[in-house]
């Protein structure tokens, strides 16, 4: 590839949405932007073309730091043995359980 | 409305008018803008001309659809693909070809701005339910393509030496299709006696300084109001390039009128 | 250099199905191998919207112009979705754009061809996403995740798209005489092309055993070309459409549609680019890049100063 011809690139944000008013945000995709309130016009014009966000964080990739795979053992098999931490661990009588 | 048409007098005729003017610039708009489509300076603004042109086009199919119910037309094509040019209301700015993108956001620019203020304007006097109800739902897409076209200004302006030549050379030429935007016809004036429209005229100084502060702050020159002025449009006098956009864009339903393309 | 226990372990988590993700250790070749593929994937769905937008500004309705510019959109967003993924694999977009604008990387060559009659825009729907569709499917469950993920969200979106082709060409099908003209002509035009689509027979496809191996893709070409000739026969029968090869006749005993001999070297000289529409398609998408360059530029130097700018400020 001739290296003559590379023109400009915006940098890499990953968008982060929020499905519903109270959910939790999740991560979209990412998008290129030159600045934050373009990454924030960008991700509106991708990631909520079919209303599937109302609200939405976007952060400059580079930033994001994240676990490596060698961090699986030590970061997540400790949890493996607290199942107290985890709801279905209680029995809870049927009819409170209907109730939703 | 071609120079051959009458004032509207009754309510009925002025809500359609209405409707009518607003749906051809919307319309006229939305296809400049879907001209882009593949052709984008970058992915994501491919997406984001796309949606503009989808809510312009949107706007005008609903605005269309219903003076389709009050005049009795079948539905809102007919007014997009069985006029002329004479008879299209849009402002010449609109249908002005798309040259580069310099030229679509100031165009942009300066329509949403004007939109931003008519709707809002419009929101407070239209006492039709169903009017009313468009313009509430379509302010909130003009609010977003006012801040898109905006921030656009700003980038290109205060940008690189190529982009500010670029992008005050667009607001040079288009400037002469401003005056249009706040003309105010007998159409209007019998439109407004019937709390269907609003005297444009009244926020023409808020637009004013709005342009003019976004062109400083992107280091821009306001060009010179005091230079000829285009008009007309609305009443049918067009510039040429409105009837190469009506025969491409009619040419496949007019040619086969009994056919169903829906 | 891999190792062989390296390699191993990798073979044992692909065949457990287990899910490789950006960080994870991956063979260089896997690496390679995804990198071309997705970025082919990505190049197509934006070459892919040259054809299609051919014919945004000539619809012949508003309800037909909104569905067709938002088709087009759609694929820019998968384009978009596909670049991501495969950015996760340490190659920039930038990279990957100009390797097929001014280098030797390809794109499906479907979109080599012309689009005549707005009844290719029905048929582009209907064959061309009903193809990509089968091939999306399966790539939902590829072994890399990015990959994965991007297809799903694909498929999801892309379903409308089929069915706004089949639903207006059943329209004109069942039209007038000249819209029956028009319907039949473009799927005469666009039938053979598409069943290209799925690449060579898998006796020539060189790439095929080894993403399949590592299951990238979990079907040959062939498997999903059938699969897809299979649905299509259906399909054109309900509308009253004829496919344009006198060889399609059901086989009893496999229970699928046997088909005639794909023009193989058509398909080749287009992937070496002399199809109808190869110069024209790079020469529109060259343009595209080549013209927003100094758009780029200007948001990235307004960025620069403005950074300068509240720098000095605080």
């Amino acid at each position: 590839m001739n290296k003559k011809n590379q023109k400009t690139e915006w940098p890499l944000w990953e968008v982060f949405y929020q499905p519903k008013d109270g959910k939790p945000f999740e991560h979209a995709g990412s998008v290129h932007a030159p600045d934050a309130e373009m990454a924030l016009q960008n991700a509106r014009d991708t990631y909520a073309r079919r209303n599937e966000g109302i609200a939405f964080w976007v952060v400059p990739s580079d930033q994001i730091v994240a676990s490596t795979p060698e961090d699986v053992g030590p970061f997540f098999d400790p949890a493996n043995d607290k199942p107290y931490r985890h709801p279905q661990f209680y029995s809870v009588p049927r009819a409170v359980k209907k109730r939703k | 409305m071609s120079t051959l048409d009458t004032i509207p007098k009754t309510k009925q005729e002025s809500l359609v008018e209405v409707l009518l003017r607003l749906g051809d610039d919307r319309l006229i708009h939305g296809h400049r803008l879907s001209e882009w489509a593949g052709h984008g300076p970058e992915l994501e603004e491919d997406l984001a001309l796309a949606n503009v042109a989808l809510d312009m086009i949107g706007h005008a199919s609903s605005l269309y659809s219903y003076a389709a119910k009050l005049e009795g037309k079948q539905d809102e094509d007919h007014y997009a693909y069985f006029r002329d040019d004479i008879d299209f209301k849009n402002i010449a700015m609109l249908e002005l070809p798309r040259v580069d993108f310099a030229f679509t956001i100031a165009k942009q620019f300066l329509f949403s701005a004007f939109s931003y203020f008519l709707y809002r304007d419009l929101i407070d006097t239209v006492e039709d339910e169903q009017f009313n109800g468009m313009l509430q739902k379509h302010f909130k897409e003009i609010k977003y393509h006012l801040r898109h076209s905006r921030e656009w200004v700003l980038r290109l302006g205060d940008g690189t030496e190529e982009s500010k030549k670029r992008i005050q050379s667009a607001f040079n030429d288009l400037w002469m299709y401003t005056g249009e935007l706040f003309d105010q016809d007998d159409t209007e004036k019998a439109a407004i006696s019937h709390n269907l429209y609003v005297d444009v005229t009244s926020f023409k100084e808020e637009w004013m300084k709005l342009v003019k502060e976004t062109l400083e702050e992107a280091t821009l020159d306001v060009p010179d109001n005091d230079q000829y002025m285009f008009s007309g449009a609305r009443g049918g006098r067009h510039t040429e390039h409105l009837g190469h956009l009506l025969a491409e864009m009619q040419f496949l339903r007019r040619s086969y009128p009994d056919a169903e393309w829906k | 250099m891999d190792t062989q226990q390296q390699l191993d372990e990798f073979q044992k988590r692909i065949d457990n199905g287990e899910t490789i993700e950006p960080k994870d250790w991956m063979p260089e070749r896997y690496r390679k191998q995804l990198i071309r593929m997705m970025s082919q994937h990505a190049h197509s769905e934006i070459v892919g919207m040259l054809p299609e937008g051919n014919w945004i500004t000539r619809a012949p309705s508003l309800k037909r112009k909104m569905v067709l510019l938002a088709k087009v959109q759609d694929e820019a967003g998968h384009g978009l979705y596909l670049y991501s993924a495969t950015e996760t694999l340490g190659a920039e977009r930038r990279e990957l754009v100009e390797d097929y604008l001014y280098g030797n990387a390809k794109y499906s060559s479907i979109f080599n061809y012309p689009t005549l009659t707005y009844a290719d825009i029905c048929v582009i729907g209907w064959l061309v996403d009903g193809a990509a569709i089968v091939n999306q499917t399966m790539l939902a469950k590829s072994s890399y995740g990015p990959y994965a993920r991007a297809n799903l969200r694909i498929c999801k979106e892309e379903s409308f798209h089929k069915k706004q082709g089949y639903e207006m060409l059943a329209k004109m099908a069942d039209g007038t005489p000249e819209q029956q003209r028009m319907a039949q002509d473009a799927v005469n035009r666009w039938w053979w092309p598409t069943l290209m689509m799925f690449g060579p027979h898998d006796s020539d496809s060189p790439n095929s055993a080894e993403l399949i191996k590592w299951a990238v893709k979990t079907k040959t070409n062939d498997e999903l070309r059938q699969h897809f000739v299979d649905r299509m026969v259906m399909e054109a029968e309900a509308i009253g459409i004829s496919l344009p090869d006198p060889n399609l006749k059901y086989n009893e005993e496999t229970g699928h549609w046997d088909f005639g001999d794909i023009p193989w070297d058509e398909f080749w000289s287009v992937v070496k680019g002399d199809g109808p529409m190869n110069r024209e398609r790079m020469r529109a998408r060259r343009k595209a890049y080549e013209d927003g360059e100094w758009v780029r530029e200007a948001a990235m130097e307004y960025a620069r100063k403005k950074k300068l700018r509240e720098g000095k400020a605080s």
